[in-house]
């Protein structure tokens, strides 16, 4: 570097431009490529989802009486349930047999697992077939037009 | 006038900084062979940073108790934008962060850097570095999945089998008899609170110690330079060797990200305390050195049990260690080679026994 | 399991030993009579004095009771005793007035009045509410249609009756994990006579069908599984009418569970066809005892193969099990490819748990398209394979963006490692122009 003195100061700018360049773009790229993300991260997702003890399962407006829904709560499936007086039941929907996916059936009015005809009552009590145990019940809450399932406190 | 000159002024005429930057000044790095070791306090700093700054990114999305840990961490990692990056860089981070602060202190050994009159600094460190384990053991809990659970009960169990105090040690630690959701609240305050607290205030004294006695240089180069004056190289620390330092620090931000992106922390499977523990539970690498030396212990050893004995043992050797400035005296004697012996000893006790750890069963 | 009949000789000769001893020692009996209130006295007044005991106790099979075997009865338990079957005078220690027909002694060596007596408290709805009114009382009048039934009235006592399936003397109700009866134990107890060839001999009926239970998905469910509710004997010939369901009448057993496939099979050609030449519906393909889990073998024209016992190859049948066979196969392997795709993106650490769950149902229209099978419609099953198809494609699909995914955060990753070489080389330039 100490040819300095026989360098014309057209090319000392010049070096001194590309280094400018570099060191001061290269700053502003890094702190930019760090900066984005953060505030990406700050701004809360479309998905409110408060974790696994509560999820929106429906809108009020989706469901009729005597019908039932599945909906994912966590990373299981479950079943929300408005009976024919009105009233929401929210429950598991893996039935206590052997696993598989239970269904509400408006025309027994009750759920049923098709897998080996096991019945539940709407409040998750197995009433007939195989399964050994009731469904888990979940809470329903309405909140505004929201239908909100969240697990049951525990004691 | 250019602003950043304006402002200067002003704080100037508040604070009257010009004893401050004389003193900046003048600070300087002793330059020698072993000089790119002085790196490595500075990059666990950065390191504690960037984990200071993600894991309050974290907070905002984090849920601690055992029905919501779990799905929060999942929802950081698949619902928020660049929720998968700031998580895998705290999780690597901690990883790299307790490597650099090994490498930190194994270098300060090996460079004689503990000396008198460093032995505070040392203290210091030393402290500073079990705190750091014990943000590595707390926050290893907080995913609430089944391999931290796991390793959350074996290693609560092993607090609990020091003499005496141990049974309550480990029921403060756990929140109770048992590993629970109440462990995972406790472990999150430790994590966030209590820790990061007590780490600061340690990590002010420590910078305060150095900055106020210098760096320290190995004997050797010492008695070089003692006797040939000349052949003493220093370099300015602003800004030559801050620059310097701020390039270390943005290839270890490159390798961070590199880390995280290609290899994004793991879920695994949100923790069950009702299953049996999975075969082959380990802890973190860097504490088996410890579990696997206690493994290797007999059960019981003349009368003592084995494991009672592997615990405490392994404790005096971190007192011993934490004391190791006030083994050495100011002159040259065997003790300092008996040192360096055992120093040599020590590192490849504990790679090899992390190895033989990892791959045994 | 030998009959009460073939130890009459041993019987007599027991009893008659056994009278001779008692006119023999007088003083003993007396001894003995002092010592029996005391040992009884002990517990709960419950016990009082029980002569039939103390003399059983101490015999050998099958006239051995002991106070032990007696009390886990649950008879026993509700405060029954020997005489209350039995009849006779259980406070005298003289045989001959213990066991006199006069106070009603009864020894049941001839079987045939067994069910008979049992039913005598057990078909009486009155007496039975006092100590449980949620027993059936209908045990005799069903086992009167059952085979068994049937058979002893015709005079044939090899045949079971109450004690041979309940146990005697230690008799525990059905929901006891150590009854006879208790779901797990019941093909054990039905197997004493039905595998026992030599027993059977006279019957002409199959002895393999223990062998061949336990070979099935359904022995599997309960003994690996713990699933008290899957099918034991029982279950399907029935407890006390135990009959073979008639082949008629099989898919209305199998239907209980199977509801769906069974339901299918009713509207389908193969009711029909079977019901006309006599066979027995689901048997046909699936077996009666040795019932193994399905495949999609069972398709194919390997020897797992049913359709083409009686299907000849070329023919619209034979067609329609391609058709269903190779829609099966496709959707099985969509299904197996997503999942592959998934792992591959788990592994490379992305997050796709909702394609996972989604997964599940791709699984649940492959396990439906099979059910649909028993319609022998091939286009029933290929909607169902469609609808499986579309969401296994769907998950394929989630698969590969997270893939793409994946390359984009790694082209991300690229841009800020180029630009902290930037910067590295900027800082380098800098320090060597200004010589720091």
């Amino acid at each position: 570097m100490c040819q300095c003195a026989e360098k014309q100061p057209h090319d000392e700018t010049t070096r001194r431009r590309v280094m400018e360049a570099f060191l001061g773009g290269g700053i502003l790229a890094t702190l930019a490529s760090f900066l984005y993300p953060v505030i990406r991260f700050m701004i809360p997702p479309p998905v409110a989802d408060l974790g696994g003890s509560e999820v929106v399962a429906a809108k009020a407006a989706d469901m009729k009486p005597n019908s039932g829904k599945i909906f994912r709560f966590g990373s299981r499936p479950g079943l929300l349930i408005m009976t024919a007086d009105g009233t929401y039941k929210a429950l598991s929907a893996t039935c206590t047999h052997l696993g598989c996916t239970v269904q509400y059936r408006p025309d027994m009015h009750e759920v049923w697992c098709a897998c080996h005809n096991g019945t539940y009552d709407v409040n998750g009590r197995n009433i007939s077939g195989p399964p050994p145990r009731p469904l888990d019940a979940y809470d329903v809450h309405l909140r505004g037009d929201d239908i909100v399932v969240s697990r049951k406190q525990e004691g | 006038m250019s602003v950043f000159t304006a402002i200067y002024r002003w704080i100037d005429d508040r604070l009257h900084l010009d004893d401050i930057l004389e003193f900046l000044r003048h600070k300087v790095v002793p330059i020698h062979s072993l000089s790119y070791w002085y790196f490595f306090g500075g990059m666990t700093l950065l390191l504690f940073i960037i984990q200071v700054i993600t894991g309050i990114l974290l907070l905002l999305y984090y849920h601690a108790g055992a029905s919501e840990a779990f799905e929060s961490v999942q929802y950081i990692m698949t619902q928020v934008q660049f929720g998968w990056l700031i998580r895998s860089i705290h999780s690597w981070s901690a990883n790299l962060m307790i490597l650099t602060a090994f490498a930190h202190m194994f270098s300060v050994v090996f460079l004689k850097a503990y000396r008198k009159p460093r032995e505070m600094t040392w203290v210091s460190g030393m402290l500073l570095l079990f705190l750091v384990m014990g943000f590595g053991f707390s926050g290893y809990l907080l995913p609430w999945n089944t391999l931290a659970f796991f390793a959350t009960k074996v290693g609560t169990e092993m607090a609990g089998q020091v003499p005496i105090v141990g049974h309550p040690l480990m029921v403060f630690l756990r929140g109770g008899d048992e590993v629970t959701g109440a462990t995972l609240t406790r472990f999150f305050g430790f994590h966030v609170a209590v820790l990061p607290g007590i780490v600061t205030v340690l990590i002010a004294i420590h910078l305060f110690l150095v900055l106020r006695q210098g760096m320290s240089v190995p004997p050797k180069v010492e008695l070089e330079w003692e006797a040939h004056p000349e052949s003493r190289k220093e370099m300015r620390f602003f800004p030559n060797f801050a620059l310097r330092e701020t390039m270390a620090w943005y290839v270890v931000i490159g390798i961070l990200g590199a880390l995280a992106a290609i290899f994004p922390w793991n879920l695994g499977v949100k923790a069950d305390p009702f299953i049996s523990a999975p075969a082959g539970i380990k802890p973190e690498w860097y504490f088996l050195f410890m579990f696997q030396t206690l493994k290797l212990i007999p059960s019981k050893v003349w009368f003592i049990d084995g494991e009672v004995l592997g615990i405490l043992g392994c404790s005096l050797v971190a007192l011993l260690w934490t004391l190791l400035p006030f083994f050495e005296g100011d002159k040259p004697s065997n003790t300092k080679r008996w040192i360096t012996g055992v120093s040599i000893f020590a590192l490849f006790y504990m790679i090899g026994m992390t190895i033989y750890g990892y791959l045994a069963k | 399991m030998a009959t009460l009949r073939n130890k009459f000789v041993p019987l007599g000769a027991a009893v008659a030993a056994l009278a001779l001893l008692s006119s023999l020692a007088p003083a003993p009996r007396v001894v003995h009579a002092q010592a029996a209130p005391t040992a009884t006295a002990a517990p709960a007044a419950a016990t009082p004095v029980n002569s039939c005991l103390d003399c059983h106790s101490s015999l050998p099979e099958p006239y051995g009771v002991t106070q032990d075997k007696f009390s886990q009865d649950i008879h026993s338990q509700k405060g029954l005793t020997c005489t209350s079957c039995h009849g006779g005078d259980n406070t005298s220690y003289d045989p001959t007035v213990a066991m006199s027909p006069a106070k009603g002694w009864k020894n049941f060596k001839d079987r045939k009045s067994i069910p008979q007596m049992c039913g005598s408290c057990h078909g009486n709805p009155t007496f039975m509410k006092q100590y449980d009114p949620g027993l059936r009382t209908d045990q005799l009048a069903q086992y009167h249609t059952s085979v068994h039934g049937k058979r002893l009235a015709a005079g044939d006592t090899k045949v079971a009756v109450c004690i041979d399936c309940h146990s005697v003397h230690d008799i525990r109700p059905p929901s006891d994990p150590h009854s006879t009866v208790y779901p797990l134990n019941i093909a054990t107890t039905c197997s004493r006579c039905h595998s026992d060839a030599a027993y059977m001999k006279d019957y002409k009926i199959p002895t393999n069908q223990f062998a061949n239970y336990n070979t099935s998905v359904h022995h599997d469910a309960m003994v690996n599984h713990g699933d008290l509710s899957a099918p034991t004997c029982t279950t399907c010939h029935g407890n006390h009418g135990a009959a073979p369901p008639g082949v008629d009448k099989v898919e209305n057993v199998c239907a209980n569970c199977h509801v769906f496939q069974a339901q299918m099979y009713e509207k389908s050609t193969h009711n029909k066809a079977f019901a006309d030449r006599g066979l027995p519906g689901c048997v046909v393909c699936h077996s009666n005892h040795g019932i193994h889990m399905p495949s999609d073998a069972m398709l194919g024209t390997g020897p797992e193969g049913v359709c083409m016992r009686c299907h000849a190859p070329g023919d619209h049948c034979d067609r329609a099990r391609v058709r269903i066979q190779n829609g099966l196969s496709q959707l099985d392997d969509s299904i197996t490819a997503a999942d592959k795709e998934l792992r591959l993106a788990e592994d490379s650490g992305m997050e796709v748990s909702e394609a996972r769950l989604a997964q599940d149902q791709a699984k649940d229209s492959l396990t439906k398209a099979r059910v649909t099978i028993h319609s022998y419609q091939a286009a029933l099953v290929e909607n169902d394979i469609a609808a499986g198809m579309k969401i296994a494609n769907k998950d394929l699909q989630a698969g590969k963006d997270a893939m793409v995914e994946r390359d984009h955060r790694r082209i991300g990753l690229g841009i800020s490692i180029f630009a902290i070489v930037i910067v590295l080389v900027g800082f380098w330039l800098y320090i060597r122009n200004k010589h720091y």
